[in-house]
Parts: structure tokens; sequence; C-alpha cells
């Protein structure tokens, strides 16, 4: 009996194996029937379901208050849903022992809509902190953080800490900090909310840049014209914690019959 | 560019010690701890030289007795002695008996009887001085028997015997010392808590950044650890130079007394070994303290 137990396990093992090496390809994150509720009020977020594929640009849009932050905490595990499964790199994050949750993360980079920078850090520390967190020796840590800060236009402001940094210069630190770990998933939060209409194309034109090189992105916007301007792009809308979809391309399963 | 070469210079600990704002964790625990470590150092040695006095006390005068000889006469009580010195040589166990100088004992006698007594017409006991060889089977009680029957006149006095009532002060006396250790280092323990918390709690901010960039517990803990582990060895270590400095002077002034028996209580060098070792341990205690309850306060978010 345990025999054939420990066989069928080697087995199940192996397909899963095959199968998360195909998502980690194709669909690198799935939605299904995702529900959040905050504390005892009605859902945030309800019958959510949706699937990624790796190497994709995707936008989230809603009106304000319809749950996109809520939806990409999901994504980015700093919220567990109440409900539903999500599946990230082919597996099951819902259920993932709190341990396992540093190594999931250290594989997805986000600006927060916040920026969420260190207020102690100076621009050159914030940028180098997910490097260090990952554990890089110090002696590697310079080189990527200083070239991304020239990248950012903030070679000069390295030491300045981020209260002394203009709104769209703590942008450009939350964003070198957010890619600087070549994550597989970059998720952005309303990255042109603040910025004029040239910092955000410049922005666009860097996230084209980094989702050329591999990088699925994922960005909340109120801004429609901006999703225009990237032709690849795919779109979700939230509508009261529920995802329209008027593509159709992006629900998971990818065809559901009509209830009606 | 200065910048980037004076970053390269700096040790990977020195960059992440960084991710959290430079300083001490409280204000006030490091003077709290030294003020702890300063009381537990004190009751330690305290406890521990009180012991040593009251061993080094039972192991120089269990092996010793007194046999007293009660004889008016003089000239009878010089032939007993000297019959009674020289019987109890001849016994086996017995390794040295030893008249005491009659006038010596007068010497001592002298301040209480007045300096012009002659104590030639007092009827003081002769004593004689006997020490046991080895740890014999109740050689007291064979010392009285063997006595009384050389000489009805005599009596014996064990030196141990006035230790009993006195051993149980210094058993009770190091009792509260232990005690005291504990509590003081239970209190420690609370103190780091409390630290270790509200440190958790005024960089929640900054420890919710670092678990989004997937920091684990440990790497977190890790930096509370040792921010925890610097006051506790700035406090233990103050606490315990003030500690040891009065013990040396308390350690003087009891030599200067000049008095056998507080001399007996003085701390054995390996009392002072156990001394050095509480500032160690509390820190270990400190920072296993620090790194539980951060841990446990992390383990509560996501
Ligand atoms: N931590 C929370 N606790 C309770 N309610 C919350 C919490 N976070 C968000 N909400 C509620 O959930 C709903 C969705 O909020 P969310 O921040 O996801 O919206 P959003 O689409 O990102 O809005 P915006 O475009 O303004 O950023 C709101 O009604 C909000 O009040
Ligand atoms: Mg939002």
């Amino acid at each position: 009996m345990a025999g054939k137990t420990a066989c069928g396990d080697a087995v199940r093992g192996a397909v899963w194996r095959r199968i998360g090496a195909l998502n980690s390809m194709g669909t690198i994150v799935q939605f299904e029937n995702v529900g959040l509720r905050y504390g005892m009020s009605a859902e945030t977020l309800a019958d959510v379901s949706f699937s990624l594929d790796g190497g994709g640009f995707y936008f989230l849009t809603g009106a304000s208050g319809a749950g996109k932050t809520s939806l990409l905490k999901l994504l980015y595990l700093a919220q567990r849903p109440s409900r539903g499964v999500i599946r990230l790199f082919g597996e099951d994050v819902v259920t993932l022992p709190r341990k396992r949750l540093p190594g999931f993360r250290r594989r997805i980079g986000v600006v927060f809509q916040d920026f969420r920078l260190v207020p102690h850090l100076s621009a050159y520390d914030n940028i180098a902190l997910p490097l260090r967190v990952a554990g890089m020796e110090e002696s590697e840590v310079d080189a990527p953080v200083s070239e991304m800060l020239a990248w950012v236009g903030l070679a000069d402001r390295a030491n300045a800490r981020p209260a002394t940094l203009s709104g769209g210069e703590q942008q450009r630190v939350a964003i070198a900090r957010a890619v600087i770990g070549r994550p597989e998933i970059l998720i952005a939060d309303e990255p042109t909310g603040n910025v004029d209409a040239d910092m955000a194309h410049r922005l666009l034109t860097l996230f084209e840049a980094l989702n050329k090189l591999g990088t699925t992105l994922v960005v909340a916007t109120h801004d429609l014209p901006l999703i225009g301007r990237v032709p690849g792009a795919q779109m979700m809308r939230l509508d009261k914690g529920r995802l329209a979809d008027p593509t159709g391309s992006l629900r998971y399963p990818p065809k559901r019959p009509e209830a009606s | 560019m200065k910048m980037a070469t004076f970053r390269k210079q700096e040790s990977a600990t020195a960059a992440r010690n960084r991710l959290l704002p430079e300083g001490r964790v409280a204000g006030p625990m490091p003077w709290v701890i030294a003020i702890m470590m300063f009381l537990t150092v004190l009751a330690a040695a305290g406890g521990l030289a009180l012991n040593q006095g009251m061993r080094s006390l039972r192991t120089e005068l269990s092996g010793r007795a007194t046999v007293q000889i009660v004889e008016a006469d003089a000239e009878t009580r010089a032939q007993v002695v000297k019959k009674m010195v020289a019987r109890l040589r001849a016994t086996p166990g017995i390794h040295a008996a030893r008249p005491v100088d009659p006038d010596r004992l007068a010497d001592q006698l002298r301040p209480w009887l007045g300096a012009e007594m002659d104590t030639a017409d007092l009827p003081i006991p002769a004593l004689i001085d006997v020490e046991f060889a080895g740890e014999g089977p109740r050689p007291v009680e064979t010392l009285a028997k063997l006595a009384k029957s050389i000489a009805p006149q005599a009596r014996v006095e064990p030196h141990a015997a006035f230790l009993g009532p006195l051993s149980g002060l210094v058993a009770t006396l190091a009792g509260v010392a232990a005690l005291l250790v504990l509590l003081m280092a239970i209190a420690t323990g609370a103190v780091v808590v409390l630290a270790a918390r509200g440190a958790h709690e005024s960089h929640r901010g900054t420890i919710d950044i670092l678990h989004l960039m997937g920091a684990t517990d440990v790497q977190i803990a890790r930096l509370f650890q040792r921010r925890i582990a610097l006051d506790a060895l700035l406090g233990g270590g103050l606490g315990f130079v003030m500690a040891v400095l009065v013990i040396l002077l308390v350690g003087q002034r009891l030599g200067a007394t000049g008095s056998d028996l507080l001399r007996a209580a003085y701390l054995p060098g390996w009392g002072w070994g156990v001394l050095a070792a509480l500032p160690v341990a509390g820190i270990a205690l400190a920072t296993l303290t620090a790194r539980m309850t951060v841990l446990r306060a992390l383990g509560r978010a996501l």
C-alpha cells in the first residue's frame, strides 16, 4: 500500500514538474474564482478569474475603488485571498507556507502606488535593497546600482533621502528598485499617477523595453490613452470588484459558455 | 564617484545593518541592563563568596578538635597533658596533637582578666589541638572516648560544632543570592521583550517593505538582534565593570578587618570565572530573547 502510494507520488510529481515547466513558459499567473474580503465588509473582489502569459504586457483599469490595488496585492503576495485559487509560476500560493513566500516575492518587482521608499535610506540604498535582501555580495552590488541610478537620471542624487526628492524623482527610485533584481513579473500601481505627460511617456518606453527583455508587465492605471500607446498590450477592467472582460482573451478558462 | 568607491570598501554586514535606521534600539534599555547586570554580579559574588567562606571554614575545621584538660592543680594538669599528648600521638588516625602554649592562652585571656592577673594562679584548662588524619568515621566520638579513658578530666570539643547554625544561615543567603540572579535574568528578558516589541512596532513600515522585497523573517530578525546585542553589550559591560569595582572595594575592606572569619569569605578564582560568564550569558539571553520576540511578531504578518 505504502509502496503504491510512493510510486503514485513519483508519477504525479513528474507530471506536475512537466506542467510547471509548461507554465513557466506559458501561463505564469492564474486566478480562479478569487474573492477578497477585508474584515467583515462585502467582498472587495469577487469571482476574479484570469490568466497571464509569461512575457505579456497587461493593463489593469477601473474606477477609483474598483479594487485594482487589492488585486495587485494578491499578485505580489501582500495579501491572501478569502477564497479561490492563485497560481504563480505554476504553484498554488494561497496555501503556501509563510517561509516559502520570500522566494516567490524575489521573482516579482513592484512599483507601489505610494512608492514605499524606506525613508531613512538614501536613493542608492533603496535601489540596492532587493540585491542585499537576496544576499548579493557587497562588491557586486555597486555596479548595477550605479548603472540603475544613471539610467533613471539620478546619479547625482545617490545620497539623497526620499524626503528630499521630488515626487517624480521618488517614483524613479521606486522604479529602479523594482527592476534592479530583474524580476520575472513587474507590477506597477498607477505609475503615471502624479507625473507629467513627458515623464509618463518615458516610463512607458522603459516598461516596453523591459517587456521586450522578457519581463511580464502588469500596470494598473486610469490613463486610457496610455494603454493605447502600447500596441501589443492587453487590458483587464475591474468594475466594483468584478472583472469586466472586453477582449475575452484574459478570462480563465479562456472561453466560458454564457450562463444565460 | 567618490561615493561609489567608498561604498565598495564597506563590508556587506555594514550595508545590511543600514537596512534599519542607525543607532541603538531603545533609549533606556542599556541603562536598565547595566543596573540589572550590576545587581546580578553583586548578588552572585556575594553568594559565591559566602559559599566559599563556608567551605574553607569547614575543611579547615572538620579535621580538628580540641581536648581540654580541666584540672585545678597546675602540676597534675601538666602531667595529664604530657601523658595525653604522648598517647594521642601514638594513636593511629590522629595526625598531630599539639599542646597549646599556656602563655599564648594567657595572652588571649588577658584583655578580659586584666593585665596584672597572674595566670599561674588561674585554673585555666590546658588545651591540646588535635588534627585527624583523613576522614575517619566519627573521629570526634572516638577521640572523646579515648581521651576520657586516658584522663577523666578530659573534654573534647570538635571545631566544626559552631558551624552548624552558621552553615544554615550561609545556605539560606546563598539561596537568596541564586534567586536574585534568576529574578534578574527574568527581568532582563522582560525588558528585552518590551524593547524588541517596541522596535518592531516603530519599524513596521520598513519591515513591510523588506518583506515585500523578499526578505525572510530570519534576515529581518537579525537586524534587531544585532542592535539589541549591542545595547546589551554596552549595558552589560558597564554594569559588570561597576560591580567588579564594588567587589574589589568590599574585598579590600574585608581584608582590612583582620577577622579570619570574614576573610574566609573571599572570592575564589573560579568564582571570577562565573562572574565573567554573567555578562556573556546576559548578552546571549538578550540576543536570543530579541530574536524570538521579533520572529514571533513577524510571524503574525503575512
Ligand atoms: N486594507 C483595507 N481594509 C479595508 N478596506 C480596504 C483596504 N484596502 C482597500 N480597501 C477597500 O477596498 C476597495 C478597493 O480598494 P483598492 O485600493 O483596491 O481600489 P483601487 O482600484 O486601487 O482604487 P484607486 O484607483 O483609487 O487606487 C475600496 O473600497 C477600499 O476602501
Ligand atoms: Mg489603487
